[in-house]
C-alpha cells in the first residue's frame, strides 16, 4: 500500500534535512508502529506523507497504490484515502465542527466521483460515530476543536477518521495526553477500522498504546532513517533497554 | 496676495450640475424645497467634489473616482425581490421611486415624494458641513423615499425591509424615521441592482431612537460591480436607547457609507458591526464618526474586511466624547484580511477624548489566512479554495452570529458564502 523509498527531506523555510535516505513499506492489512527518540523525525515523516508544505522532498519517492503522491496537494492525498491524526489538532474559531465534517466528507466523496451523503445520513453516521467514541454531542455544536480538552482533541480526531473512513491512517501520538481510559476508547476506535485493506501506521514513544493497538512490524526511526525494524519484541525490547544499543549498533 | 482660479470641472461635476438644470422642470418641492436645492446645487458648483485634500475625504478622493454620472433614465425598469426573510414587511424603491404599500399595520409611513411636494422636507435638505458631498448631491436631487414613524411600543414581530432595486440611471432616496418610546423593531435597508449597467446612488437615512427604543438596523449594499453608492446613515439615540447597526457591503464600485451619531440620551448604547467584502475594482469607504454627548453611555465598533482582487478599503472611525460625557465606554475594532497582493485597505481610528473618567480603546489589525488553519482543512480533504472560504467565511460569520433572528443569520450566511466563493 505504501512505499517509501529512499526519501529526504528538508524544512522548506531553512533548509534543514530531516529525513536523510527513508526506507519503509507497509501492506495492506498491516499496522506498522514508527517508534524513536525525540527528534528523530517520526512528526516529520507524518507531515510529509499528508502534503504538508512546510517540507521539500529533495530525493527518493512515496508509492502510494504504486503511485507517486509527491505531486498531490493534501486535500488530494485524503480523498485518496490517506488520513493524519494529529499529534496537536488545530483549533479552527468560527468553523462549525459539525459542518467541517460535512464538507470534508462531501468533498472527499465529489473528489472520488460518489454521490454526496444527505444531511440525514449524515447526522445518522455522526452520531453512531460519536456515540462509540463516548462523544459528548455538545462537543459538536462547539467550533472546531475550540475548548476541547487534550482528550477531547485526540477522540474528534478518531471520529473524523471513522467517518472518513481512509485507507492509509497515520496516527501521531495520538497516546500523548491520554488517561488510560481515553486510551482504551481511542485504541477501541482503531481496532474497529483494522481491516485486510486498511494499513494504519502509529507512530507513538512508548509500548503502553502498542498494548491496545497490537502492530505487526515495528520501525525505529533515527537521524531521519529507519535502522531497525522486527515485528511487536522490537518494541517490548526498546521499551525494555532503550534506544542506545540499536543506535550503536546502527552507527 | 490670494488669487484664487475657478477649478476646472471634471466630467462627472459637469455631469451632476447639468443633470439639476435639465431636472428642475420635474424636480418635485415647494418654494421652500427648491431654494434649499438651489443653495446645494451652487455650492456643489463653486467647491466641486471632495479631493483627497478634503481630511474626510482624504482616502476616498471623489472627484477623481467619480469619473462619470450616468444620465437619470425615469423609463428604466425594476421589479421588487422576494425579501430577505420570508415574511417581512417590504416597503419598495424601484429605480428611485417609493411605493408605501406593504408598510405594516401601527406605523406611519409617507412617501418622501409628498414632504418635498408640500414643504414639509425642506428643513431636511441641508449640509451637515462644509465636507458633506453624499448630504449637497443627494439634497439636490431627492426625489422619494420614506418618512417613516413608529409611534410610542410599537413593537415589530417581522422585519422591515426597506427594498432599492436599482437597474441603471440614478436614485436619490431619504428616510427620515422616528422611533417612539419603548419601540422595537428591526429594519433591513438593502440595496441591490438587477443590471450590469452602470447607476448611481445616493441615500440618506436619519433615525431618531425616542427613550427606550430597541432597534436593529440592517443595510445590506450588494449593487452591481459598475455602480456609485454615496450613502448616509445620522442617528440621535435618547436616553436608554439601543442601536444595531450592520452595515454589509458586498458590491458596487465606488462606494461611501457615512455613519453619523450623536448619543444624547444617558444608558444608551450604540453597537457597529460592519462587513466589507471587497474584490474586483471596487473602492469601499466605510466612514463613522460618533458623538458621546452625555454621561454613562456605551459604543462598540466591530469592523471586518476581506479584500481580493484589486480591491480598495477605508475604514475611518472617529468617536468623540464631551467633556462632561463621564463614564463613556467605547470600543472601535477594525481588522482586516488582504487576500491579493494588489488589494490595499487603509483604517483610521481616532479618538477626542474631552472627559477624564472615561474606557475608549480601538485596535487595528491586518492578517493573512492562517496556514495551519488551512493544511488542517486541506488534510481533511477539503480543496485549498474551498478551506480558503471556509476560514475567510469563519472570520466575518462571528459578526453575522450576533443578529438574533436565526432566518436572518442564515440568509446573511448564504449570502457571504455565495460571493466568498464568487471571489476566492
Amino acid at each position: 500500500m505504501l512505499e517509501i523509498r529512499n526519501l529526504h527531506a528538508r524544512i522548506a523555510e531553512d533548509g534543514t534535512e530531516i529525513i536523510r535516505g527513508l526506507n519503509l513499506t507497509v501492506k495492506a492489512g498491516e499496522v506498522a508502529a514508527i517508534m524513536g527518540p525525540n527528534g528523530s523525525g517520526k512528526s516529520t515523516l507524518s507531515y510529509i506523507l499528508s502534503g504538508r508544505s512546510d517540507y521539500e522532498v529533495t530525493e527518493g519517492d512515496i508509492l502510494y497504490n504504486g503511485e507517486s503522491i509527491l505531486e498531490l496537494d493534501p486535500s488530494e492525498r485524503a480523498a485518496k484515502g490517506i488520513f493524519l491524526a494529529f499529534q496537536y489538532p488545530v483549533e479552527i474559531p468560527g468553523v462549525a465542527t459539525m459542518q467541517f465534517l460535512k464538507v470534508a466528507l462531501n468533498e472527499q466523496r465529489k473528489f472520488r466521483g460518489e454521490p454526496e451523503l444527505s444531511t440525514p445520513d449524515f447526522i445518522r453516521r455522526v452520531k453512531e460515530a460519536a456515540a462509540k467514541l463516548q462523544i459528548n454531542p455538545d462537543m459538536l455544536k462547539r467550533p472546531l476543536n475550540v475548548g476541547f480538552s487534550g482528550g477531547e482533541k485526540k477522540r474528534a480526531e478518531i471520529l473524523q477518521m471513522a467517518l472518513l473512513e481512509p485507507k492509509l491512517c497515520i496516527l501521531d501520538e495520538t497516546d500523548s495526553g491520554l488517561d488510560i481510559d481515553a486510551l482504551k476508547i481511542v485504541a477501541d476506535g482503531v481496532n474497529a477500522l483494522r481491516s485486510p485493506d486498511r494499513a494504519v501506521i502509529v507512530i507513538t514513544h512508548y509500548q503502553r498504546l502498542l498494548e491496545y493497538i497490537v502492530p505487526d512490524t515495528v520501525h525505529v526511526l533515527y537521524k531521519g532513517q529507519v535502522i531497525k525494524s522486527g515485528d511487536k519484541s522490537l518494541a517490548l525490547d526498546l521499551e525494555a533497554n532503550g534506544y542506545a544499543d540499536i543506535i550503536d549498533a546502527a552507527a | 496676495m490670494n488669487i484664487q482660479t475657478a477649478i476646472k470641472m471634471t466630467a462627472a461635476e459637469t455631469a451632476l450640475v447639468d443633470a439639476y438644470t435639465a431636472q428642475i422642470g420635474d424636480l418635485i418641492g415647494d418654494g421652500a424645497v427648491l431654494s434649499a436645492r438651489d443653495t446645494l446645487v451652487s455650492d456643489l458648483k463653486s467647491q466641486g467634489l471632495p479631493t483627497r485634500r478634503v481630511e474626510a475625504w482624504h482616502y476616498t478622493d471623489l472627484r477623481a473616482l467619480l469619473r462619470t454620472v450616468p444620465a437619470a433614465d425615469p423609463t428604466a425598469f425594476a421589479e421588487r425581490v422576494e425579501p430577505l426573510v420570508a415574511g417581512s414587511s417590504v416597503l419598495t424603491v424601484l429605480n428611485g421611486k417609493a411605493d408605501e404599500k406593504g408598510a405594516p399595520a401601527g406605523i406611519n409611513v409617507r412617501r418622501y415624494a409628498e414632504s418635498l411636494a408640500d414643504g414639509v422636507a425642506a428643513p431636511d435638505l441641508i449640509e451637515r458641513g462644509p465636507d458633506d458631498a453624499i448630504g449637497r448631491i443627494n439634497g439636490s436631487f431627492v426625489r422619494d423615499g420614506f418618512e417613516i414613524e413608529l409611534p410610542e411600543g410599537t413593537e415589530l414581530e417581522a422585519p422591515l425591509e426597506l427594498q432599492l432595486v436599482q437597474s441603471l440611471g440614478q436614485s436619490h432616496t431619504r428616510f427620515p424615521v422616528t422611533f417612539g418610546a419603548g419601540t422595537k423593531a428591526t429594519i433591513i435597508e438593502r440595496h441591490l441592482s438587477v443590471s450590469d449597467a452602470p447607476s448611481l446612488v445616493t441615500s440618506v437615512s436619519d433615525l431618531i431612537l425616542d427613550e427606550g427604543a430597541e432597534i436593529t438596523w440592517i443595510i445590506l449594499q450588494q449593487q452591481g460591480a459598475a455602480d456609485s453608492h454615496l450613502a448616509q446613515l445620522n442617528f440621535d439615540l435618547g436616553t436608554n436607547a439601543q442601536l444595531k447597526l450592520f452595515v454589509i457591503n458586498a458590491g458596487g464600485k465606488l462606494v461611501r457609507q457615512e455613519i453619523h451619531g450623536v448619543v444624547t440620551g444617558e444608558g444608551a448604547d450604540f453597537k457597529l458591526r460592519g462587513i466589507n467584502l471587497l474584490g474586483g475594482e471596487t473602492h469601499t469607504d466605510v466612514t463613522f464618526t460618533l458623538g458621546h454627548d452625555v454621561p454613562n453611555t456605551t459604543s462598540t465598533e466591530v469592523i471586518r474586511n476581506v479584500l481580493f482582487d484589486r480591491a480598495k478599503g477605508v475604514f475611518q472611525g472617529q468617536i468623540r466624547v464631551a467633556p462632561d460625557a463621564q463614564k463613556t465606554d467605547a470600543k472601535m475594532a477594525c481588522n482586516t484580511l488582504l487576500l491579493s497582493d494588489d488589494a490595499d485597505f487603509s483604517a483610521k481610528p481616532e479618538l477626542e477624548i474631552f472627559a477624564d473618567d472615561v474606557q475608549c480603546g480601538h485596535g487595528a489589525t491586518v492578517i493573512d489566512i492562517n496556514p495551519t488553519h488551512l493544511y488542517y482543512l486541506q488534510a481533511r480533504g477539503i480543496p485549498e479554495n474551498k478551506a480558503r472560504a471556509m476560514l475567510v467565511n469563519a472570520f466575518v460569520d462571528e459578526i453575522v452570529e450576533e443578529l438574533e433572528n436565526e432566518t436572518l443569520i442564515e440568509t446573511l450566511e448564504t449570502i457571504i458564502a455565495d460571493w466568498l466563493e464568487k471571489h476566492a
